[in-house]
């Protein structure tokens, strides 16, 4: 057996809290040790050079190398092994960075701690076994979750790259938030105008296969061989016959009576409905939860919808279908909520006609929203308008992150306001004005100039809105009081209330902040830790449409690679049994959660199917004889670990 | 003489804990030396044998940790530690250890706060109990 040890000083990230020299002094004495050295930086070109010359004069079998997290550059080392011809499971990674130098000062304690970190390695090294990875063929499909503006881009990438996609979308339009906009920053394009063609685009692509109004319900498999279950919510209309004429909603018993989320419930609309008139797929709804037929079994002394469908489509008996699809492949773009201010008193919202979100300012002004555009509040038009950033945002106790596009929309709806009425008193109460994209800062200056008053103040600084006979005052500490007629509150992005249930079918980890985490936030911002499942738009943290859409387009690209390759190698970490070790007491096979386990009633023994076995260990660490092994976390392997950190 | 530093072998996963870890050192949140990391692919593949190898070769306490009940990579490997290591302790104390010096411990990849706080805490409720001594059991 010969061990060859390379400890890296990475820079100084490592050496200034490592004594790396004496590191390497120590080691060399260890058992098996042919050679150990240290780089400045083991991952660059002449460190990996090293190691592949040693291997090939010396003859290493195993190769060590302690520098940064496995989960960063495990991938890398074993590639530089592979080449120069030792399996990559005969390698073995120390993390003497995140784990050491990173969290540690003394240096002569950190210093011995990556000594027993190495001699655990080196220990392990020695029981270290090739192991043969497997190609698997890839479903040349994929999945895309979620069919706002990062979902569409996303689905349209890889459609257009040659693939089949089924976008999946739980509402029954295409469109997500986008749609909901009026227009966009800086460029004040119209949001739908610049969306529908998309959506559109979207329906008629010949790779997409769309179904709104649908949910996962459940992911099963591995890169390349998802099988994924989706819930089709009934609509009670047949879309095949439905030709979105709209006579339904007309005819509705409960037209003008149901609140239009679309509209943030500022209008209502009837119990069957579209829920805008540029909806993708131009199909009509039955909201279950309002609807007199389906909450009472009748309606009146007559359907009228039924009565008004000149197609028929109306069908109250429809179920909840599942339909399961099999892909290689995932994006997950499932977006985002809106900051709910009325948890926060102070801003006295709800209590306040005259308080409104961002997104209910969107809805006010935009020509096909519920005042058709006129921007009025209790039928008049404001003389006083106060937008307040950060609601939501920025706020430790809460959502600590900035929102990113809070800025930007508030300077946009300001300009809005401005553009509509020209002598209105305009302010906005800010803290730091975040105008970093292309354009931002030029868009906010012109801003500047349109009469607008920005008022600076401390995140910590009180502010209070309370409403009184002619609107309401605005309160904030270190200004005079504002009698406003309108306060917008620039609402920040929250995590998708159900991100949590996402996840943990997706299985893909939250970050702190409750959006979907990256596997890594610079070098793999598009991945998850799930091989094959990749992040898009807003669900993976608040970005603005030009960075939604960029992300959605390389989620695309890494989502179609495997498909285009065909073949994908997956881990090489499964069980295996001895059968002669087996007793047949079957102890393992409940303990598995992929039902990789079978007893074997003919010779009273199990058998693995290491396809479905994920590599957890879980059944290892349970039987009772030693019959399982755990490939590459064998107990022989952990053993040896533990004895060789301990004994220095 | 040195205040006594107790040895620490912490064995944890590779999608939460170990990440989790991770995060605390791009964080840079420091923590006590005592803890060395063991990776495993999930909580649910330590072994209550590879605890007590680690209390008899020297180890004054030992860490698993695992993700969140629900966030399990492999669906259910933490709760099976969960059980393990309850046991574990159990035995622990009829042969006549402290059951505290084995620590069962969800942390998430996001929690690398929480890691640098729960290896802060196991040090110093370690420094209290003192060194392991199992000559005194023998």
């Amino acid at each position: 057996m010969k061990i060859g040890v390379y400890v890296c000083e990475c820079g100084i990230n490592i050496a200034a809290t490592v004594d790396v020299p004496e590191v390497v002094e120590k080691v060399k004495s260890f058992p098996n040790v042919e050679i150990c050295r240290y780089n400045k930086y083991t991952c660059s070109d002449p460190g990996q050079e090293s190691i592949r010359k040693d291997i090939k004069e010396l003859n290493l079998d195993r190769v060590v190398v302690a520098s940064c997290s496995p989960r960063m550059h495990e991938p890398t080392f074993r590639a530089v092994v592979e080449e120069t011809g030792i399996n990559p499971y005969c390698f073995e990674m120390v993390n003497i960075r995140e784990h050491v130098s990173w969290v540690h000062k003394d240096k002569e304690k950190a210093t011995e701690k990556a000594v027993a970190l190495i001699a655990g390695a080196v220990a392990r090294a020695q029981f270290l076994e090739p192991l043969e990875r497997k190609e698997v063929s890839v479903i040349p499909k994929s999945l895309v979750v979620g069919g706002g503006i990062a979902g569409i881009q996303a689905a349209l990438e890889i459609a257009t790259d040659g693939f089949q996609v089924y976008l999946v979308e739980q509402s029954p339009s295409l469109g997500g938030r986008m749609a909901q906009l009026d227009k966009t920053f800086p460029t004040l394009d119209c949001s739908a105008c610049i969306l529908t063609p998309k959506m559109v685009d979207v329906a008629r692509h010949p790779n997409i296969e769309l179904l709104t109004y649908s949910e996962i319900e459940k992911v099963d498999g591995y890169i390349g061989n998802f099988k994924v279950t989706v819930k089709k919510k009934p609509r009670y209309v047949d879309t095949d016959k439905c030709v979105g004429c709209g006579l339904c909603a007309e005819a509705c018993r409960l037209k003008g009576r149901v609140l239009n989320e679309f509209d943030e419930n500022l209008s209502k609309r009837s119990a069957i409905y579209i829920p805008f008139p540029q909806a993708v797929p131009l199909k009509y709804t039955i909201d279950s939860n309002r609807c007199n037929m389906l909450r009472f079994g009748k309606c009146g002394d007559e359907l009228l919808c039924v009565e008004a469908c000149e197609q028929n489509a109306i069908d109250f008996e429809q179920k909840e279908e599942f339909v399961e699809l099999d892909v290689g492949t995932i994006v997950v773009a499932t977006g985002y909520d809106n900051f709910d201010p009325s948890n926060e008193p102070k801003y006295g919202y709800k209590e306040n006609p005259n308080v409104i979100t961002g997104m209910e300012f969107e809805r006010l002004v935009n020509a096909a929203g519920p005042t058709e555009g006129h921007l009025e509040i209790n039928g008049k038009e404001p003389e006083n308008v106060v937008f307040i950033q950060c609601v939501g945002s920025r706020d430790k106790e809460g959502h600590e992150y900035c929102s990113r596009v809070c800025c930007m929309y508030t300077a946009k709806q300001a300009h809005m306001v401005r553009d509509k009425f020209p002598d209105a008193i305009i302010s906005v109460y800010f803290t730091d004005v975040r105008a970093f994209g292309k354009g931002f800062e030029e868009f906010y200056n012109r801003v500047l100039d349109e009469d607008i008053n920005y008022l600076r103040r401390e995140l910590d600084d009180s502010i209070e809105v309370v409403g009184n006979e002619k609107g309401v005052i605005v309160k904030a500490e270190g200004h005079p009081d504002i009698h406003a007629d309108l306060v917008v509150l620039a609402t920040g992005l929250v995590p998708k209330s159900d991100n949590k249930e996402i996840a943990r079918k997706l299985n893909i980890s939250l970050s702190g902040d409750g959006f979907f985490m990256e596997a890594h936030p610079k070098l793999r911002p598009l991945d998850t830790f799930t091989d094959g499942v990749f992040l898009a738009g807003c669900c993976q943290s608040p970005k603005d449409i030009p960075d939604a859409v960029a992300q959605a387009s390389g989620a695309a690209v890494r989502a179609a690679s495997p498909l285009a390759q065909g073949k994908v190698v997956v881990e090489a970490i499964t069980a295996i049994i001895d059968e002669d070790l087996c007793s047949g007491c079957r102890i393992c096979e409940n303990l598995c959660a992929y039902t990789a386990l079978e007893f074997v009633s003919d010779d009273k023994i199990m058998k693995i199917n290491d396809v479905l076995c994920k590599g957890c260990g879980s059944c290892a660490a349970a039987c009772p004889t030693g019959a399982i092994t755990m490939k590459h976390y064998s107990n022989k392997q952990v053993l040896a670990q533990i004895g060789g950190i301990l004994n220095q | 003489m040195d205040e006594y530093e107790p040895n620490i072998i912490g064995f944890l996963c590779n999608w939460c804990s170990y990440a989790g870890a991770d995060l605390a050192g791009t964080s840079r949140i420091s923590y006590p030396t005592n803890i060395k990391i063991i990776r495993v692919m999930c909580s649910g593949r330590v072994d209550p044998a590879f605890v007590l190898e680690a209390l008899k070769k020297g180890a004054d306490g030992v860490l698993v940790s695992g993700c969140h009940f629900g966030e399990c990579h492999y669906k259910s490997g933490n709760y099976k530690a969960n059980r393990r290591i309850k046991l574990t302790k159990k035995f622990l104390e009829e042969m006549g250890i402290n059951p505290n010096r084995v620590r069962f411990e969800f942390i998430s990849a996001s929690e690398g706060n929480r890691f640098a706080e729960v290896v802060t805490e196991f040090v110093d409720e370690l420094k209290e109990l003192g060194p392991l001594s199992l000559q005194l059991i023998q």
